[in-house]
């Protein structure tokens, strides 16, 4: 079967979905159990797929078997990077369903079936977008992740989300579409749909000056921007996320983002080739000053948030600027391109802790003011040492990852001399620094003193069984949950210490295609 | 207003960009283009016959070469389906302090037997000609889409015509999610079976060993015919979903 | 200004009409106060799109992409053979034909392949890809089609739980509400 993990990576989820839908209409019960089913069978298959790369290189998969000529079937190509970004999407998801436990009975709980079906479905769609290398395909999986998410931000019961979804919609809509008129254009200049088919053409000489082909990278671009919110075109996600139901946004906020960033180092690295876009193109300082602004903008905007989704929605608009930034500074070794697929890695296992945490505060709080953490640090010391754990990474302490992305990003800006990038992201830093500080002051010491607080038996979970008096309406943190954000915040230091592995693997796709190197690095 | 200027400005952005763009456009109609002329589309009409044995092109190429794309596209459909029922279903239980707007009360049509009538004649009849539709997929445009939402149409009217809940009666909601799911999973599990028959995914040549008295490309052929059943059955099954949930706002009762 | 026309207009006249379409769609989707209305903006910009992809496939005198049957619509077509004959050469001399085939040119396109081979019957003989439009964009708008559906009933589906949430569906009413609810 190993000759068949590439699909089989993205049709576990599917198939669990369909089976989510025949059976749980009967047994709602049936739904979770199938939903870790299918991922880890996804997680499984993405394992021993990304071995395989490790082993033979370049993985090819041709679905329908039609592999000659190139182009007429559709490919699945999985090298280094992709292997491990279906790795990160596969824990990533595979975390926030062991998060979305309920007992049964609960609020919400009775569209149960829909959530699990549409949850799984959304990540088969991130699944196939970074394993397809047909740029038409890669549209309609976009599609498929779209609407789900469309549809798990208008699910939730506060009447904000259901604004927020329909701008998330229009927006979401012009982004995919301006992907697909984009690849209409490459099609109309190359006859390909292939992500290689269209390379070489778009690199032959005859080509190279074509309008047309100008036209298709700047839509493409575009769209793959808003849909990862890159600055100016942000508007949708804080809003999106904020007012999302909570297990939804554990799902979406750590995935849709970074994915997107993922597409559009793909389309750097596949559809154009590095070669087009940092020789023929040169337009990396005007993206590296735009993803400057991007940074700013958001950890400016974060610092003025007074509620804790919001607030972590504007950093991820800041650190999505790190990542289109870094992707675009084109310093020789490359370090700010495999800096941000590091961090594509690193972000989402620190966007879902934080995001899990803050769904266990709400889901005890019943709402989302930072102020509400009030000594929170006393009540529930599990999820708060999670959301330090989050909080360290995000402003960059050294044993976390997010020190070790922000190293190989600024390490990049140096290379490249592109000093305001560096700069913003010192400055990001520090913003993270006030706001994540801010908020352990307010959970560590807390404005009134908490009367009685038994946290004796932590036993990794089960930590507050006597809340105080005045405390909240809410319901105390599922185990599964603690169990959750324990796994995403080990991550977090799992993927810091191993850092040096993990830029290798990157290293391996990324180095033969640097353009700044005539001879490879082996 | 500054929505508006904005508005402008991005509008004519993208305006100026496209006209940009139209100047390095090969001619309408023009047959030497690199999308008309390119191997892809040469070699689509060139082999479809000998590859398929399907004398539609569209339709093999949309079930059989990029049959990948066409089952998510079927997904899309389940997935719209699915997220309106989620959207609309009208909670158990509604959160505190919340107070939704009432609506005005329904008015009641009469019944009206010239219309009622008629539909009951016709309704068989557009029902027979969404099967011919799929059916005829391979030889004439047609295909699982359009043979499903023409049935699809046929118990809307049937909806519309009577009321919901005589519709609902002959589709219930439990009958057209199962409908949904059983389509798509039609579609994915001519996939799957190829898996099991140790080919890639959808490459249905294999399955002529489960077939009888077929060779490869007769199996192709046959396949497209499966899958695309399979679609008409999601297709039909969302549609009246969509329907029913949109008409009477998640409710299922009422309607229009 | 015949000559304007001629070079930049008529050649490239569907995909004028695409870019006007979807600035239209896209001004309505970005600008219009009612949420239907920037919905029936977004239905525009998608079917611009659609436009433009059915008119790359275009080929000037070709058909739509299905072999024909051997022998089937012979002796229909043969009243009108010569008429079509004309019509055949007609468009053949004209720089810029329509894509739309008129119904004897169908038939002349039809007796053609009767008289010939079967197409795609005998693998030894290849078939023009003249003969027949473009089939990939057609498959590829199938997708954006079912795809357009689907958003706009899930965009629908979420007005509706707008309205039931604020019972308008004017954008500037409902941020009004908004912005009460927060102050209060």
């Amino acid at each position: 079967m190993a000759d068949q993990s590439p699909v089989i990576v993205v049709v576990a989820p599917l198939f669990a979905a369909l089976l989510a839908g025949l059976i749980g209409m009967r047994e709602k019960r049936a739904c979770l159990p199938l939903t870790l089913l299918g991922l880890v069978v996804s997680l499984s298959a993405a394992i021993v797929l990304f071995r395989r790369v490790l082993a033979e290189g370049e993985v090819r998969y041709f679905l329908g078997g039609w592999d000659k000529p190139l182009g007429i079937g559709i490919e699945l190509r999985i090298d280094t990077v992709n292997g491990l970004v279906l790795i990160v999407i596969a824990i990533v998801s595979l975390i926030s369903a062991i998060f979305s436990f309920r007992p049964h009975g609960q609020r919400d709980t009775e569209k149960n079936m829909h959530f699990y079906i549409l949850f799984l479905l959304l990540c088969a769609g991130l699944f196939g977008i970074t394993a397809t290398a047909d740029a038409f395909n890669l549209y309609v999986l976009v599609e498929v992740s779209s609407l789900t998410s469309y549809a798990l931000v208008a699910m939730g019961s506060l009447r904000r989300g259901t604004v927020a979804a329909f701008n998330y919609i229009i927006m979401g809509t012009i982004g995919a579409s301006f992907y697909l008129l984009g690849v209409g254009y490459l099609y109309m200049q190359t006859g390909a749909l292939n992500m290689e088919g269209i390379r070489v053409v778009v690199n032959q000489p005859d080509v190279l000056a074509s309008k047309a082909v100008l036209v298709a990278f700047v839509f493409i671009l575009t769209g793959v921007w808003i849909k990862t919110a890159f600055f100016p075109l942000h508007g949708w996600l804080p809003n999106a996320y904020a007012y999302a139901p909570t297990t939804s946004s554990t799902l979406l906020a750590p995935l849709m983002t970074k994915v997107f960033v993922y597409v559009m180092i793909r389309i750097m690295l596949s559809v154009f080739g590095l070669v087009w876009v940092f020789e023929h193109l040169s337009w990396s300082h005007i993206v590296v000053w735009l993803s400057v602004i991007a940074i700013l903008a958001g950890s400016i905007i974060a610092l003025t948030q007074t509620e804790l989704k919001k607030m972590l929605g504007f950093l991820i608009i800041a650190e999505v600027g790190y990542m289109v930034g870094g992707a675009w500074l084109a310093d020789e070794g490359l370090w700010g391109f495999k800096g941000a697929i590091y961090h594509i890695v690193s972000d989402a296992f620190m966007t879902s802790c934080l995001f899990i945490a803050a769904g266990i505060f709400y889901r005890r709080h019943d709402c989302h003011d930072i102020a509400s953490l009030d000594g929170a640090f006393k009540r529930m010391p599990l999820t708060m040492t999670g959301l330090l754990v989050g909080g360290l990474a995000m402003i960059g302490v050294p044993p976390t990852c997010g020190f070790f992305s922000k190293w190989y990003l600024i390490r990049g800006g140096i290379d490249s001399g592109h000093w305001g990038y560096v700069v913003a992201l010192i400055i990001s830093s520090l913003v993270n620094a006030v706001l994540f500080f801010r908020i352990f002051e307010i959970a560590f010491f807390g404005k009134k003193p908490v009367e009685h607080a038994d946290h004796g038996d932590s036993h990794g979970h089960g930590e507050e069984h006597a809340p105080a008096p005045a405390e909240p309406t809410g319901q105390a943190p599922m185990p599964t949950a603690l169990v959750a954000l324990m796994l995403s915040a080990g991550f977090i230091l799992l993927i810091g210490i191993f850092n040096g592995q993990i830029m290798e693997w990157i290293s391996l796709t990324v180095d033969p295609l640097n353009p700044f190197t005539k001879t490879p690095p082996l | 207003m500054g929505m508006r200027i904005l508005g402008f400005i991005a509008v004519f952005v993208t305006g100026a960009l496209l006209t940009y763009g139209v100047a390095d456009f090969p001619k309408w109609g023009d047959p030497h283009s690199p999308a008309n002329a390119g191997e892809v589309s040469t070699y689509f009409i060139q082999n479809t016959k000998a590859d398929t044995h399907v004398p539609n092109i569209v339709t093999a190429v949309l079930a059989d070469y990029r049959g990948y794309d066409t089952m998510f596209e079927t997904v899309v459909i389940f997935i719209a389906g699915v997220a309106i029922m989620a959207i609309l279903r009208v909670l158990a239980t509604i959160p505190p302090g919340h107070q939704p707007v009432q609506y005005d009360p329904r008015k009641k049509i009469a019944y009206d037997p010239i219309i009622s009538v008629t539909c009951r004649l016709i309704v068989p009849v557009i029902q027979l000609f969404a099967l011919y539709v799929v059916a005829h997929g391979h030889h004439s445009p047609g295909g699982g889409f359009q043979g499903g939402v023409i049935l699809g149409a046929s118990f809307i009217l049937i909806a519309i015509t009577s009321n919901l809940r005589s519709a609902l009666r002959r589709f219930s909601e439990k009958r057209f999610i199962f409908i949904a799911c059983a389509g798509a999973l039609i579609y994915s599990g001519f996939g799957l079976t190829t898996l099991l028959f140790g080919r890639n995914f959808l490459d249905y040549g294999v399955l002529s060993k489960i077939m009888f008295d077929t060779d490869e490309v007769m199996a192709r052929s046959h396949s497209m015919l499966g899958v695309e059943i399979g679609v008409m059955l999601t297709v039909t099954a969302i549609m009246f979903a969509i329907y029913a949930n949109l008409s009477s706002r998640g409710a299922l009762r009422g309607g229009l | 200004m015949r000559e304007f026309f001629e070079s930049y207009i008529v050649p490239y006249f569907n995909f004028w009409v695409y870019v006007i379409l979807m600035m239209i769609g896209m001004f309505a989707m970005i600008t219009k106060n009612n949420l239907i209305k920037k919905l029936i903006g977004m239905s525009i910009f998608q079917t611009a799109i659609i436009l433009f992809y059915v008119s790359l496939g275009v080929k000037d005198g070709a058909t739509i992409p299905i072999y024909f049957h051997e022998h089937k619509e012979e002796s229909h077509a043969e009243g009108t053979s010569e008429d079509a004959h004309h019509k055949e050469e007609e468009s053949s001399h004209e720089s810029v034909g329509p894509g739309i085939l008129t119904d004897a040119e169908r038939k002349q396109a039809h007796l053609e392949a009767g008289d010939h081979t079967p197409h795609g019957e005998a693998a030894g003989h290849a078939v023009n890809p003249d003969e027949f439009t473009n089939p990939l964009p057609h498959v590829l708008m199938l997708t954006a089609i079912v795809v357009g559906v689907a958003t706009l009933g899930v965009a629908l589906a979420v007005c509706q739980l707008i309205y039931r949430e604020f019972g308008t569906l004017e954008e500037s009413e409902i941020l009004t509400q908004i912005k009460q609810s927060n102050h209060g």
